[in-house]
């Protein structure tokens, strides 16, 4: 997938002048917020919950050694067959081969933000096996050849019209005056034009939302029952999962899901909960002949026993960027790759170089929302903190920003100077804006004032106030 | 190759070699243990009312329930369902013992195939194997008795479940799997294919408002047999 989060600001930029887009976004934030403050209000327990999922993560990722190999003998215990890859180059090549083995022409995929990470369609397409998605916001994506926007609504900046406009682009063969009155005609239309594709498809490539160690199975979690299709009708099924999706138990699996669902689209339990184990039994009457598990670590492993180990824990449920007023302003391509929001300003730096993502952890008022939301407990805020640290130590600021944060901090460690500055700014704006009673715009402060304007101070700086009120209470 | 350099570099992180083999014998301890975590209070409840929280859980996640006195009712209501949809009366069905052992003949107009769906197929009755109140959510296994594509490829699915198959929560539903089955071939309790089932299928995808039918049913319709005297 193409990066451009070097572009952030510029991709904040243009997004926040997209009209097509904020229309998007102002439609359909409040509904995931809103369904994720129902299901939890009618989960006491929930908090409880996310400490739980917390300390069953962790646990993992303690042993997560152990964990892994415990699955993988599972696996080809069940009749699978378990891929280690080390890089995306890897996992890249052993999907392929898995296809060529088995002579397929086209692939089903179901929803997997591994499967974008790795950039898995391109890699097919060149080499002529024609991958479809099956998802049905994945599926508008590849037919307008963008990328998700979101990662559990990949197409989150459409609205109905785009829909209607490109179906009637692409699907030339249907009728051009054809009526889509309602959303459910558009789906109908996808529905009929995939199920030919599920039928037709000679290998299913799915992600995996968890593994389990001690059943050696994967469990993809949908609503659509496109994953579903995806792994029940071709010869080959194909999981892609990373490393740290491994958990131990079922009983470990069921309380992350108790989490899941209610934390990304407020549902009390997503539609089809489906646990793959092996391939089809000798006596079986459907499901695939083969089941392949592509484990790929893809700069995983580099996080484990650094600050970003908690990032690990990450369940791909979207609440963060759901709740994000950054997400909120911008969507999600601004962020320039794959994982957008709060998780991805923490994930994109350790996957594609803070030099390249450095923006992103930037990106943040640092409200804390994320980290108050998060099912397992991730703390959002202080791993972006690490990541500007970082930036600053590689000298990757921008001489503006490291002047500005210089010229700050040679003030703060100087409090009797920070005080005296910061009185003389009051009385030069005071002075200034005397008449007026707020600025429209300042010298060195145009990013800020371009969008609200800044009152004039009144009444003496925080400290002066602060020292006549002891004053007063003595 | 890849194997190692994985586990090697998982290892330095944490800084130290291969698990010693105490702590090795915890885990497997855990894993054969499988220990509970919390499991929500909603469904600790008398058996009457599991049952009931179970309908419920099916109706607002967009299902519907009819509660029947005993199996030989099905045909009837399968029948009468169809008729209600404006659906034509044929259908595929599970080949399962329990469901070819209805009194079909009841209902001579009827017409089915035990097997598994095709992509043509408008309607499937299904077996359902077990289910969960606290989120009205049915477990079917796969096995030469359940295929999987019945729950997928129809427009409607029919799943004929038993009140004694329903329990409160998730964990219970999982020592079920363990006490009962057992995979010939693998040694494990885990089939092939586990879905577990929580009302039609249905998609946000287009300015996140939710239509029924995706890829999936559309009609999820859930005969619920009372064979459980305690739970009525």
């Amino acid at each position: 997938m193409h990066i451009t989060s070097p572009a952030f600001k510029q991709n904040a930029h243009d997004a926040l002048n997209d009209a097509s887009l904020q229309k998007a976004l102002k439609h359909a934030r409040p509904m995931f917020t809103g369904s994720r403050a129902r299901a939890v209000a009618n989960l006491p327990e929930f908090e409880q919950l996310r400490d739980i999922g917390r300390d069953i993560k962790n646990h993992t990722l303690a042993n997560l050694d152990w964990y892994l190999e415990a699955y993988a003998a599972q696996v080809e215990r069940s009749g699978g067959t378990v891929h280690w890859c080390s890089t995306a180059d890897d996992a890249r090549a052993t999907v392929l081969e898995i296809c060529r083995q088995a002579g397929a022409r086209t692939v089903t995929k179901g929803k997997s933000m591994i499967s974008e990470e790795l950039g898995i369609n391109d890699h097919l397409s060149k080499h002529g096996i024609v991958p479809v998605e099956t998802d049905l916001g994945e599926y508008i994506l590849q037919i307008r050849d963008e990328g998700p926007s979101h990662i559990i609504a990949p197409a989150f900046h459409l609205n109905r019209e785009d829909w209607e406009k490109t179906f009637r682009e692409v699907h030339t063969d249907l009728p051009a005056d054809r009526v889509f009155s309602d959303r459910r005609d558009i789906l109908a239309e996808a529905r009929t034009l995939l199920r030919a594709k599920f039928l037709a498809a000679d290998v299913g490539i799915t992600g995996a939302n968890f593994l389990i160690a001690e059943t050696g199975s994967s469990v993809i979690v949908t609503n659509e029952g496109n994953g579903d299709l995806t792994q029940t009708l071709p010869r080959v099924h194909i999981a892609l999962a990373s490393i740290e999706k491994v958990v131990p138990t079922l009983e470990d699996a069921t309380s992350l899901l108790r989490l899941l669902a209610r934390s990304a689209t407020g549902q009390d339990f997503s539609v089809y909960t489906t646990f793959s184990t092996g391939a089809r039994r000798t006596a079986d009457l459907d499901g695939p002949q083969e089941y392949h598990v592509v484990l790929i670590d893809n700069g995983r492993s580099n996080m484990m026993g650094t600050d970003f180990q908690e990032m690990l824990r990450c369940i791909r449920c979207a609440a963060c960027m759901n709740h994000c007023p950054v997400y909120g302003a911008t969507g999600g391509h601004a962020y320039g790759w794959v994982y957008p929001g709060p998780m991805g300003s923490v994930l994109t730096p350790t996957l594609i170089g803070v030099d390249k993502a450095g923006h992103l952890p930037n990106a943040s008022t640092f409200c804390g929302k994320c980290e108050s939301v998060c099912p397992v407990k991730i703390p959002l805020p202080k791993l972006m903190r690490h990541w500007r640290e970082r930036e600053f130590e590689r000298h990757l600021s921008p001489a503006a920003v490291r002047t500005g944060l210089g010229v700050w901090g040679w003030f703060v460690r100087r409090p009797g100077a920070y005080r005296l500055a910061t009185r003389a700014m009051i009385g030069v704006l005071t002075l200034l804006g005397r008449q007026k009673g707020a600025f429209r715009s300042l010298p060195l402060a145009g990013g800020w004032t371009e969008g609200r304007d800044l009152p004039v101070p009144e009444g003496g700086t925080f400290m002066d106030r602060y020292a006549a009120q002891q004053r007063r209470r003595r | 190759m890849s194997r190692e350099a994985i586990l090697g570099a998982i290892r330095r992180g944490l800084r130290r070699g291969p698990l010693p083999a105490d702590q090795a014998a915890m885990l497997v301890g855990r894993l054969a243990t499988h220990p509970r975590h919390l499991i929500p209070a909603r469904s600790r409840v008398p058996r009457p009312d599991q049952i009931a929280l179970f309908v419920r859980n099916v109706e607002k996640e967009y299902g519907t329930v009819l509660r029947l006195p005993d199996a030989a009712a099905v045909p009837v209501a399968v029948a009468d369902w169809l008729a209600a949809q404006n659906l034509p009366p044929a259908f595929v069905m599970a080949p399962h013992p329990d469901l070819i052992a209805l009194p079909w003949s009841d209902r001579p107009m009827l017409a089915f195939e035990a097997r598994p769906a095709i992509g043509s197929d408008t309607v499937s009755v299904q077996h359902g194997w077990a289910a969960v109140a606290e989120t009205g959510t049915i477990l079917f296994p796969s096995d030469p008795t359940r295929p999987t594509t019945l729950n997928l490829l129809p427009e409607s699915e029919i799943v004929v479940l038993r009140t004694s198959r329903v329990v409160g929560a998730y964990e219970e539903a999982w020592d079920l799997l363990r006490a009962e089955r057992q995979d010939a071939e693998t040694g494990g309790f885990m089939p092939r294919n586990l879905m577990l089932v929580t009302g039609p299928s249905r998609s946000a995808d287009i300015e996140q408002t939710l239509e029924l039918g995706a890829h999936g049913p559309r009609r999820l319709h859930v005969l619920l047999i009372e064979d459980d005297p305690v739970a009525r």
